[in-house]
Formats: structure tokens, sequence, C-alpha cells
């Protein structure tokens, strides 16, 4: 009986209270309508600028349109389009192809120059400078510069640094074998100051204790990075990793202030081709295909984000 | 603590400031009864003499219709931007357009139609046909104004003849001569291409269609009924191809850089890092207003015809046309500043003199080599009232005016032309950058490409 009526009582009180939640005046008085109000702006300019753009894509990709004369749905021939063009096969390997060189380079230089930065006792400040200072660059400033720099005549400054070993002119971006891996150097250059700092900042949140621990049980400089820092920073690589994936999949201002996609679209990646579909081609015929093949990266990279932490998620675990 | 009322402020404050943001490119009349026409007859980064120059002209117009207020502005129109800049009201309200786009812009809906104050200026009659088409739609509407049409030619620099030993004032006639002296000045000038042309945003392909048609090919066959047909992989494309690779591969006369978009190779040029171009018979116009290049230098002569019965120049030119978002109004003054700016200085000899004193004194090129937008006694009469300004040396140019009379000129493909023209620059890269590319391939590749967006056109 009694355990009844506590029962009851209880559940009386919950509805009392979702009503007392649910009450628009007990709303105002906790807070709701300010939150409301600060929380507006940012709605509205996400809803502007972020979300309508985004549902705006996402209609377009089933439209002809040129921005002017009145949209036509056409069902999902701009997706059929994209699939039918020889160039987006291309594109698809190519983005492949910088992913997988960027990764090879790119990811395990910042890893090293940081643990190696770590380890030096004197102008730590300095090296953190040097290694920052091309993020610090514009990028299109960095990319002009080293069009110059790949000059591929023998005067051109990097032909001039090889002749002094004695290696012969490389034809750097104006050839289609070379062209990828050149782009890739200055995507190296120009982005590992970040991630050096990133690394550098995990790194000092690793206890000294297990250094110590490490150095007790007679560990090499070496044991010493793959049995403490390495796990320690596993958190950190992991994010860095799909960070990276997704930006390379991106890649567009090298391949575009570079090359324009040469040569024979030997760099033409996905984004560039975005960009010609939407501006290059028949005058601004293609959005319609543009925004197709932007959906379709969009889901791509949505699908391997989930698919990649899943995973990581059970090694970190482990 | 804030007080909601202060917060309820802030909140419109930031609307109101979306609001401005999303409301300023509006460019429709002024307050004051005065039309507003923002105006693009310059490249960026034009010299300090060129906008000189420009303002002067401005004033001039302005004095004319005192109720129009021109703003002149820096531009260079691109396919590129264009699309964006319409729909997002940016677009100047007057600006150029070429030959090659004009007419699919015109019956895209993008351009503004001008028909009824084309007809009321002075020279509405006089125009012929076949130019006035390039900014005609199928409407038969009149969607701009050509100026300034050109044909492809050969532009040199003097200076570096003269240190290859070669007499600047012979230039080369014929394919031959152009890579003998191509491959002279290669080896006798160190770090100079002897020939050069473009190879990228869809310039490569334009170069390319030129050297074709010059021997006599054609990229797109138009059947009786109408019908286009992408012909890429025809025999003299495969010959001027073989001709680039001699020069690229036998000679080695071409340098070594092979990305070149229009401006890029102008500056390339301008810096004296090549010899010899295929350019715009008036190319030296930009050369001095966004390159500061002195016309001593320079030198132009036609680009050699074959014997080919089917042979002639691939023709260009300009058309300024309207922003189509704008007022009557407007639309009315920008065809006057168009009549003013571009039209009188050909057919009114005030106009034409007071235009040349203007650009001379700012060191603009007043004789650029055109071709008649008219015809050629009004060409030529002309001519004759610049003459005194005239700022490039006129034997520089001799080679070019006394043959180009003698040239047949021959049209751009005509349909999807920057799409034809966007798939060959592979090609023209291809050859440049790969001694064993395979052009047959490539130039099939191109037939199927272009042929599918031709024959989705008339789905």
């Amino acid at each position: 009986m009694s355990v009844q009526t506590t029962a009851r009582t209880t559940s009386l009180e919950h509805a009392a209270r979702d009503r007392r939640r649910h009450n628009p005046i007990t709303w105002v008085q906790r807070g709701g309508l300010t939150t409301l109000i600060f929380l507006l702006p940012l709605l509205l300019i996400f809803g502007v600028f972020s979300w309508t753009p985004i549902v705006e894509a996402v209609v377009m990709s089933f439209q002809k349109t040129n921005l002017v004369t009145a949209p036509v749905f056409v069902g999902w021939d701009n997706f059929v389009a994209v699939f039918e063009d020889p160039v987006f096969w291309i594109a698809v390997r190519n983005t492949g192809y910088f992913a997988g060189l960027a990764l090879l380079f790119g990811y395990p230089i910042p890893l090293v120059a940081a643990v190696l930065m770590s380890e030096v006792r004197r102008m730590k400040g300095l090296y953190s400078v040097l290694a920052y200072l091309p993020v610090v660059i514009p990028p299109v400033v960095s990319v002009l510069l080293w069009k110059i720099f790949y000059d591929a005549s023998p005067t051109g400054v990097f032909n001039t640094i090889l002749g002094w070993f004695g290696i012969p002119p490389q034809p750097w971006i104006q050839d289609a074998a070379t062209a990828m891996p050149s782009l890739v150097l200055e995507a190296t250059w120009a982005g590992a100051g970040g991630t050096i700092i990133i690394y550098l900042a995990a790194l000092t949140s690793v206890a000294p204790d297990l250094y110590d621990a490490a150095e007790v049980d007679g560990a090499s400089i070496w044991g010493k990075i793959w049995h403490v820092t390495l796990p320690q920073l596993r958190g950190i690589l992991f994010i860095t990793l799909i960070l990276q994936i997704i930006a390379t999949a991106q890649v567009f201002l090298q391949p575009f202030l570079f090359t324009g996609g040469g040569p024979v679209d030997s760099t033409m990646t996905i984004l560039l081709l975005i960009y010609q579909y939407a501006f290059t081609q028949s005058l601004g015929g293609a959005y319609g295909q543009a925004t197709a093949l932007s959906l379709m990266l969009a889901v791509f990279l949505a699908i391997l984000s989930v698919v990649y932490f899943r995973l990581t998620a059970r090694w970190s675990d482990n | 603590m804030k007080s909601p009322g202060r917060i309820a402020a802030l909140t419109v404050a930031a609307l109101l400031g979306v609001g401005i943001l999303s409301g300023c490119s509006s460019n429709s009349g002024g307050g004051d009864g005065k039309v507003n026409l923002v105006v693009a007859p310059v490249l960026p980064g034009a010299t300090a003499d060129a906008l000189k120059a420009l303002h002067e002209r401005v004033q001039q117009f302005e004095k004319k219709y005192p109720n129009i207020k021109v703003k002149a502005i820096e531009y260079q129109w691109t396919g590129t931007t264009f699309a964006a800049e319409l729909a997002g009201g940016t677009l100047p309200d007057v600006f150029n357009v070429p030959f090659t786009d004009s007419k699919t812009l015109a019956n895209n809906g993008q351009l503004a139609d001008i028909t009824k104050y084309f007809d009321q200026t002075s020279t509405a009659k006089k125009w012929n046909k076949n130019v006035l088409d390039v900014a005609t739609g199928n409407d038969g509407k009149i969607y701009g104004i050509p100026w300034g049409p050109y044909a492809m030619a050969l532009s040199y620099n003097r200076d570096i003849f003269t240190k290859a030993g070669l007499d600047p004032d012979k230039p080369p006639t014929t394919l031959d001569e152009i890579e003998q002296d191509a491959k002279t000045i290669s080896q006798k000038v160190p770090g100079v291409a002897g020939y050069m042309q473009m190879t990228k945003d869809n310039t490569g392909g334009w170069e390319l269609a030129t050297l074709t048609q010059s021997l006599g090919g054609r990229l797109e066959k138009v059947g009786s009924d109408g019908k286009v047909t992408v012909t890429a992989n025809n025999a003299q494309t495969k010959q001027a191809l073989n001709w680039l690779k001699k020069l690229r591969w036998t000679d080695d006369s071409m340098g070594s850089n092979f990305l070149f978009d229009w401006s890029g190779i102008n500056q390339a040029f301008a810096s004296g890092q090549i010899a010899m171009y295929m350019s715009g018979s008036d190319v030296i116009g930009s050369l001095m207003q966004a390159n500061g290049f002195d016309p001593k230098k320079y030198g132009v002569t036609t680009f050699p015809l074959s014997s080919d019965p089917n042979a002639g120049i691939l023709s260009g030119g300009n058309v300024d046309v309207v922003d189509v978002k704008d007022s009557p109004a407007q639309i009315a003054a920008a065809v006057k500043w168009i009549d003013f700016y571009r039209t009188q200085p050909t057919v009114d000899k005030t106009a034409a003199i007071d235009n040349a004193k203007t650009l001379a004194k700012g060191d603009q090129a007043v004789n650029a080599p055109t071709l008649p937008v008219f015809d050629r006694a009004t060409w030529e009469r002309n001519q004759e009232w610049i003459k005194p300004y005239d700022n490039i040396p006129v034997e520089n140019l001799k080679p070019f005016n006394d043959n180009i009379f003698n040239q047949k000129i021959s049209p751009e493909p005509p349909a999807h032309t920057q799409d034809l023209y966007g798939a060959l620059d592979s090609v023209v890269q291809a050859v440049l950058t790969d001694q064993h590319a395979d052009v047959d391939t490539l130039l099939k590749g191109v037939n199927t490409k272009v042929q599918a967006l031709i024959d989705a056109d008339s789905k």
C-alpha cells in the first residue's frame, strides 16, 4: 500500500515538474528567452550563409540552370553526366594520388619534426617560429613564390640548386609525371607548421614520469618514442590523420594556381573539376553537375569519417 | 548582467547589419536625377598613364552628357567569374566579351537587349551584317556593339631578333621560317624561347584552331542540315601538332615552361623570355597598358597561311555589352558610352583625333593594328586622321599592315567553341610535355567529348 502511494506521489510530482518546465513563463524566468535571443544571430547567420546554400546546392544538383533563366528539373541527369565524364575518373585517381603522396610525406614529417624539436633544450622558440613561418605566408603568395622556384629552365631556383650537386634540371610542374609530386612538396611545406604546433602542444602533456620510468628500465631514445611518446599521442594522431585525409580530398589551391589541372589533366583534382563544371564549361551552364559532384564528395567524406571513427574508437579502447 | 532589452537591441543591430551587407551591390540610378554607369574599359593592373587617359575620356563624355555619371573601373571579363558576378549583381554596367562568347551569352539570356538604343546611334545602318552577327542573338535582336576586330598574328621582339643576328624587318613568312628563326634564336640567345604559344585556360585550343585553319583544316564541320560535326582529328590539326612537336623536341626552341594563359604569355613576352608568339594583332595595346612594354621593341607580322584553298586566318574581336539587370535608363546611357568610347573614334574625325591625342598623352597604343569594323575605306580614312599621333613605329607594323588584306579571314569554330578549345588544351599540353604523346587518340577523345555536348543541345 505505502509503496503504491509513494509511487503515485512520485509520478504526480514528475507531471507537475514537467508542466512547470514546459510553462512559457517559467521558461522565460529560467532564461530561455535570453538563450534564444543570444542564439538568434548565430542561427540567422548560419542559416543565411551556410544552411540555405547547402539546401540550395542539393536542389540545384537535380536542376539545369545558368542562374538567370528559370531552372529546369532534370532528375539524376547531372549525376549521370558526372559519371560518364572521362575526366571525372582521372580526377578521382589524381585526388587519391595527391592524398596518398601527402600522407606519405606530409603525415610523418611534422611528427618527426615535433618529436625532435621537443628533445631540443635550447632555442626551442626559434625552431617553432621557423616551422610555423610558412603557415603565416598567405597560401596564394607561397604558391606563386614556389611557381618561380619551380621554373623548369636550368636557371630556375631549384634547378640551380640541383645543378650544384650535378643533378640535371627537372621539369617540375611542366611534366605530367613530376607535376603532382611537386604540388605535394609545396603543400607539405605550407601545411606542416600547423600540425607541428599541435604535436608540440600534445607532447607537453605527456607526463615526464613516464620517460623517467622508461629510462630507469633502460629504454633508448627510440624506445622512449615508440613505447611512451607515440602511444600517448595516439588520440591526436588519429584526429590529425582524418583531418588530413579530408583536407587532401578537397585540394584545390595548388592545382588551380600551379598548373590549372595540366599538363594533360595530370593534376586535375575533384575540387578543380567542380570549379571547371561551375565556372569554365559553357559559361556557367553546368552548375548542376558541379553541385552534384560536390554532393557526392560530401557524402563520401561523411561516410569515410564515420567508418574511420568507428574503427579508431575500437583501437583507442584497446 | 545585460538586460533582455539591451540584448534585443544588439540582435536588431546585427540583423540590420546583415541586411545592409546584402543590399550593397545595387547600382541603379542616383537620387539627383542622374544615371549612374559603371564602365570597365581597362584591364586590372593598368599603368597610371592608362588610367589618366581613361579619366580624361570619362570627363569628355560627362561634359557631352551631363546627366550621366560614369565610374570607370579596372576589369577583365572572364568566363569563370561572369555567371557568379551576374547572379551576385556585381557586374559593371558595360564590359567587353570576346567574339567567341558573345553569341552564346546573348542566347543564354545573360546580356541586355540593346536593340532600341542601338538603332538610335548614328552608325546603326552602317554596320556590316557579318560583323554585327557576333552581337546578334538567334532572336535577331542586338546584344552588344563590336569593336577592335583583329586577326591572329605573329608578335616578335625586334631586339631579340637583332641579338640573334636576324633582320627584324624581315620576319618569317612561312611555318618553316618560323621554325628556323626560332631555332636560331634559342641557340644564339640562351634562356629565350624562340617561339611559344598559349596552352592553358582554353587558349591552347584557340591557338591550335588558328594553326589548323591557317593550314586549311576545320575543327568543326557544319552540314547542310545545320548539324555540327567535330572533326578534331583532321590532317591539318595533326600537321600543326607535328610542327609544334618538331619545335619542342627536335629543335628545343620553345623554352622550358609550357603552361601559359593569355596574360601569362604576354608577361613572358614583355619581359623578354619569349622571342616570337602567336597573338591577336592588337595585343600591343595590352602589352603597353598592362605590361608597360616599349613599342620600339615590338614587331608584328601576319601569321603564315598555307597554299590550301581553304586556308584562312582566324579572326576575333570584342563586343561591348550591357548588364542584363540594368534599368532602361542605364541601358540607354550604356549604349551612349559605347558609341562615344568605341564607335565614334572610328568614324568621326573629331572623335578620332580627340581619342588619339588622349591615348598618346597617356602613352597608350594609338595605332595598334586592327581590322576594319565597317569597311576598308572607313578604316583607311581613320588611319589617316590618327597618323600624326601614332606612337608605335609604323615600320614595326609594316609586315602586318602590308599583308593582312591579302589574307582570307576565317571565323572561329561555331559550336561549343570554348568547350572545344578547353578539350584541345590538353592535346597541346601533351605534345609539349610528352615526347611520345599519342596525338591520334587524344584528338579522337576531343571529338567524342565535344560532340556529346553538341548532341545534348539538340535533344
